[in-house]
């Protein structure tokens, strides 16, 4: 059979011009490297741990840290084991993105919209910002916030009082704490229940304006329940908290809590960066929406507000929200410049402190790293949800 | 039916000319009308806009020209005034207000108005709580120097300022850094304007030969040039070197990777894939620390590396993967049938890649580049995490000198502006070269 | 087992693997330059001066060992190191030895595969606050906001000092000193610990240094001296005995002045066997017999050095206190050179 088929056809060409059979022995070539070279790596690092009499494993995160931590949002010492550090790293890298992405969201979309505004003043002014803090380096704003800013500040003693027991000074911004009494739970659970009602109501309201036409005020209604509850629930139960007021006593204020200043500039440097590029994708993005839409819901007789929530807004939040989910995540990897100003987030605690008092450097880079990419890839993965939720689906 | 006569009509059409459009509309009133106060509510914003620039532009230019220091070549030429205001306090125990000294007060804390020099404004502030002294209590009335209001001293700026660009690179041997960036901007220049000639030779002259020649320019210890050791670059000039490098190898590796990723084999687009989403996946910062502590492990015990070179080979590694992104985006943006095209031409992969595809799709991509450049050179400012002196490092151990401790205002000013120079003008050219390309399809 | 398979897997890896380490002496030799990890910069310990040369107590070690391999101080290349990257740059040869206020910890020694070559300064952890907080003593610290350099052993000892005495306080943790510097300077923190020596050091590099005193507490015991590799003994010997050397000359009154003149005319067998009078002593750690005369005529003594560097008469004031010869009160005591 073999035989005769062969006759048949023309002169083969070599087996080296067979795209399959090439396909085949390039895969070979590349996998075969890449497994010797990650051979060649681990061997290297083997004959090095072992002539530096380094121990790897991780092990050493059940021994105890020792040293002692500016800020967490979790109880941590002296003597709590270095997994612990480790969460407190991570926590604190995610509180200061998420306040972060909150902040320059707010200010980015406010600029943004300056910057298309048809008055000149003000639309100028937002170019600037957007220039000015985009093309200077992060790094630079950061340290600019932390020695020109925060390090100017007064000393505690003599802090500024900006009202009833809030102080500014250079050990930051002290403010009465709320201590939870008896009953506090409610405030939070009743914050849960509104938003709930929220959701179920806005799917009510669809399904009956789908039915009748109907229009309903969701949203006024919906910002009475989730603020109006909350509030309901703390006047039912009396003000179930009393406040913890901060107090200058020896060295420094005791009571109620801080915002050390190393997070304020953190935070004012990575959200007022981050907003000069937010600006710039919700200006693009507005301005992509055709001018057509606008004319022909203005035809339609939509209200002006009524076209900008229903037309302009769905259609300019499909450009710039995957831009803008990208912007967060540079948010977050950007938040690792914090070592430089002192603020302890995971590179702090991890790259900087903790690898050199355990010597692990391997494992501690590995579990920074590994970090980061969880981070980044539950973040592109709910792009991706989006961006499929959003595409536009062709009739 | 009745029929009705109209008659001859012998109305005839005279256009008139056009009014003028409304007084209101035109001219500089027109302007500031449509543009400043179109409403109550635009009037309102304005003026706030004005106030917020009056604000910002008064308070800097008082910093920044009327009340600073531009003369001398030391610190006391930034604080001349300051020892007159306090010889006389302490002199006559006059205050410079009228007021007589009546509370112990040393030359060092005295209190002295606002405007008591042309250069050195003073900010009266008192003591709200008595301080207690040997044998009793009395309130002190504080003026310390950490608060004076004071003007820029840009004699720190003059001072330092070859530092600033050059790092520690010795004096008599700057030119050859000089004459290197200068050609090298001058080659870009040309290989970037339209329809000069043999614009393809520069460009390969600039991504291969002028690197080695670059490099030897710099570090010298050939050809009679003395010899600097890459621990004396820094400054502006090393912000330039590293930027430049990595952009210069992540192109070439970046178009690999970006290829890879649109492979039809699928253990090569794996690869490809897991290498570009983990080095975007993770801070650069990280990058750096693995170059400087967990490099030397990986590599055969004993082998020495130079900490600049590590430094280059993890900033140009972690640039490709953003690059192959950016080709990615090219690649994509050609039409199918170019593909086809090559394809029915019977070109080989890499003769469709190199004659049809690539030349096509790096035009579109120049834009893309020159912003991912601008990161770059940002992102060069983290390398002081790792030792090395940038421009941004320069100025830091310009303000630890004892002398001239405080003045970091005045340095990161300089930094950011010098920055911006080049970030702003660079974003500028690539929004150019955008519109440029969009009127040619 | 681990190893033969993943070796086994590395074909070619054998190749690079035996890139062996010879000699460190040999090398240094061939080199012509002896490369030296330093601080990236501690007023009197070690920093670049006006002219732009490295300069400082600790910097005279590795001018001291490149005098004696050498025969000439000034051909070391000075690695500037920051408290993160100095034992790597050890470990992987970038520099050929250590001389940075490093602490001889028991487990830098063993654990970390170094050899401690001796102690060229005793130091002790302690506190700086400004004189006009009025604090007298670190006990009464409670409750105060310290400054700290990050992944040090300095950082650790503030942690067990506060709890060991039942006190509260709030670290500020920075990675390089000018930024602790600037930080305490604007008040950021009440207290600035570090090593005494460090705290000396960087007093003198600030605007008003009367301002700020140390306080009298050691909270603990911070040998500082200069570290090699394990593994070659030869190059460790040469480098303890260089710092020996120094040692030995101030207690026998050798300087950089007197000591050429000194082989003629003294009496001292050890002083004859110390600069190659007598025996081959050079030769036996591989290097010149007048090995221990360049090393004082170019680089002084170890009292020379010290009064030169950090000394009262500078502006880093330090006092001699323990760092004097044993036989003046202080514990700098060398084995006899014999």
């Amino acid at each position: 059979m073999a035989v005769a088929e062969g006759a048949v056809r023309p002169a083969k060409a070599s087996w080296f011009y067979d795209a399959r059979v090439r396909a085949v022995v390039y895969q070979v070539v590349m996998a075969g490297s890449v497994v010797f070279f990650f051979a060649w790596l681990t061997n290297n690092t083997l004959a090095n741990l072992e002539q530096r009499g380094i121990s790897s494993g991780f092990e050493f995160l059940n021994h105890p840290a020792g040293f002692g931590i500016t800020f967490s949002l979790i109880e941590v010492s002296e003597a709590s084991p270095y997994k612990r550090v480790f969460l407190v790293g991570v926590l604190n890298t995610l509180f200061v993105s998420a306040i972060g992405v909150v902040l320059a969201t707010l200010l980015g979309f406010t600029l943004g919209v300056m910057r298309l505004s048809k008055n000149f003043i003000i639309s100028r002014l937002a170019a600037v910002y957007l220039e000015t803090f985009r093309n200077v380096p992060l790094l630079l704003q950061m340290l600019f916030w932390y020695t020109g800013v925060m390090l100017a500040f007064p000393t505690v003693r003599d802090a500024i009082i900006i009202s009833d027991n809030v102080y500014l000074s250079i050990r930051g911004l002290n403010y009465p704490s709320i201590v939870p009494e008896p009953g506090f739970m409610a405030i939070p659970i009743a914050f849960v229940v509104g938003i709930v009602a929220t959701i179920i109501m806005r799917k009510l309201v669809k399904r009956r304006r789908d039915a009748t036409g109907q229009d309903f005020p969701t949203v006024w209604v919906g910002i009475g329940l989730v603020v109006g509850l909350p509030v309901l629930a703390a006047l039912v139960t009396g003000l179930p908290w009393s406040r913890d007021i901060p107090e200058l006593r020896g060295f420094n204020f005791r009571g109620g809590s801080v915002v050390i200043p190393e997070f304020m500039a953190l935070l004012l440097a990575l959200s007022m960066y981050t907003a000069a590029f937010i600006g710039e994708i919700v200006r693009a993005g507005i301005q992509a929406v055709s001018h057509g839409q606008s004319e022909a819901a203005h035809a339609l007789g939509v209200k002006p507000s009524t076209t900008l929530r229903l037309v302009i807004i769905p259609q300019a939040m499909r450009i710039i929200i995957p831009p803008l989910i990208s912007q967060y995540l540079n948010l977050v990897k950007n938040s690792s410049l914090a070592p430089v100003i002192g603020y302890q987030e995971i590179t702090h605690l991890w790259a900087g402190t903790v690898l050199n008092q355990s010597g692990q450097a391997l494992e501690c880079m590995a579990m920074i790293m590994a970090t980061y990419c969880v981070i980044s890839l539950s973040i592109s993965g709910i792009m991706n949800w989006y961006n499929a939720r959003v595409a536009l689906v062709e009739r | 039916m009745s029929q009705i006569d109209y008659g001859e009509t012998q109305a005839v059409f005279t256009p008139r000319p056009d009014l003028p459009p409304p007084a209101a509309t035109v001219g500089v009133l027109g302007w500031v009308r449509a543009n400043l106060v179109p409403n109550w509510f635009n009037a309102v914003i304005t003026l706030v806009g004005l106030g917020v620039i009056y604000y910002i532009v008064s308070g800097l230019l008082t910093w920044a020209v009327f009340d600073a220091h531009f003369a001398g070549n030391s610190r006391q030429a930034c604080k001349p005034n300051v020892n007159i205001v306090m010889d006389k306090v302490a002199t006559t125990g006059i205050l410079p207000d009228g007021t007589t000294l009546q509370l112990e007060t040393t030359a060092a804390r005295v209190a002295v108005p606002e405007g008591v020099s042309p250069n050195v404004r003073w900010e009266r502030r008192i003591e709200p709580r008595p301080q207690r002294v040997a044998g009793g209590r009395y309130a002190r009335v504080a003026v310390e120097e950490d608060h004076i209001i004071e003007g820029a001293c840009w004699v720190f700026i003059f001072v330092r300022f070859d530092q600033f660009i050059y790092g520690f690179y010795p004096k008599d041997e700057r030119w050859r850094p000089t004459v290197v960036i200068g050609v090298g901007l001058l080659l870009i220049f040309y290989m970037l304007t339209d329809g000069l000639p043999h614009r393809g030779r520069v460009a390969m002259f600039l991504l291969l030969p002028f690197p080695v020649i670059a490099y030897f320019m710099f570090s010298g210890g050939v050809l009679g040039l003395e010899y600097v050791s890459n621990d004396k670059w820094g400054g502006l000039l090393l912000t330039i070197i590293i930027s430049s490098v990595a952009i210069t190898g992540a192109l070439p590796l970046g178009i690999a990777l970006a290829l890879g990723r649109r492979s039809v084999m699928p253990i090569i687009r794996w690869f490809c894939i897991v290498v570009i989403e983990f080095f975007r996946s993770v801070p650069m910062i990280t990058i750096l620390f693995m170059a400087m502590v967990v490099l030397p492990l990986f590599l055969p015990p004993g082998t020495v590396f130079d900490q600049l070179l590590r430094v280059l080979i993890g900033v140009t590694i972690f640039i490709a993967a953003y690059t192959a992104e950016v080709v990615r985006g090219g690649l994509q943006a050609l039409p199918k049938g170019q593909y086809e095209a090559a394809d029915a031409l019977g070109l080989g992969y890499f003769k469709m890649m190199r004659l049809i595809i690539l030349p096509q799709a790096l035009r579109i991509m120049i834009p893309a580049i020159v912003s991912l450049f601008i990161g770059i050179f940002k992102d060069t400012t983290l390398v002081q995490i790792v030792g090395l002196n940038d421009l941004l490092t320069m100025m830091q151990l310009g303000v630890a000198d004892a002398e001239w401790t405080g003045l970091s205002k005045e340095g990161y000013v300089v930094c950011g502006l010098i920055f911006f120079l080049f970030c702003f003008s660079m974003s500028r050219y690539s929004m150019y070269l955008e519109r440029k390309l969009h009127t040619g399809h | 087992m681990k190893n033969t398979a993943i070796l086994a897997l590395g074909v070619g890896a054998a190749m690079f693997a035996t890139a062996a380490y010879a000699g460190t002496v040999d090398d240094i030799k061939k080199r012509g330059e002896l490369i030296c990890g330093v601080t990236t910069g501690l007023a009197g310990f070690a920093a670049p001066n006006d002219k732009g040369e490295w300069a400082g107590f600790d910097v005279d070690v590795c001018r001291a060992v490149a005098a004696g391999v050498l025969g000439d101080s000034m051909k070391v290349k000075f690695v500037p190191t920051t408290g993160k990257s100095r034992f790597p740059a050890l470990q992987s040869g970038e520099v050929d030895m250590l001389a940075r206020n490093t602490t001889w910890t028991f487990d830098r020694d063993v654990k970390l595969g170094f050899e401690f070559a001796g102690v060229n300064f005793y130091d002790g952890q302690g506190f700086m606050v400004r004189k006009d907080l009025g604090v007298k003593s670190a006990m009464e610290l409670d409750g105060a906001t310290v400054c700290v350099t990050t992944g040090s052993t300095t950082e650790l000892n503030l942690g067990d000092f506060f709890r060991a005495n039942n006190m509260k306080y709030v670290p500020v943790v920075f990675e390089k000193s000018d930024e602790i510097r600037a930080g305490y300077i604007a008040g950021r923190c009440d207290a600035y610990t570090t090593d005494r020596s460090g705290l000396a050091a960087q007093r003198s590099q600030m605007p008003n240094p009367d301002a700020h005193v140390v306080l009298p507490e050691v909270i603990s015991k911070e040998p500082l001296g200069p570290l090699v590799r394990h593994g070659d003994n030869q190059w460790g010997d040469v480098v303890r005995w260089t710092l020996n050397v120094m040692i030995i000359a101030e207690e026998k009154g050798l300087t950089a002045a007197n000591v050429g003149g000194m082989l003629g005319s003294t009496n001292d067998p050890e002083v004859k066997r110390l600069l190659g009078g007598e025996g081959e002593y050079g030769a036996r750690l591989g290097l010149s017999n007048d090995w221990a005369m360049n090393i004082i005529k170019q680089v002084g003594n170890y009292g020379e050095s010290y009064e030169r560097n950090i000394g009262p008469n500078t502006p880093v004031k330090l006092a001699r206190g323990v760092n004097g010869p044993w036989n003046k009160g202080g514990i700098l005591y060398s084995p006899p050179f014999r």
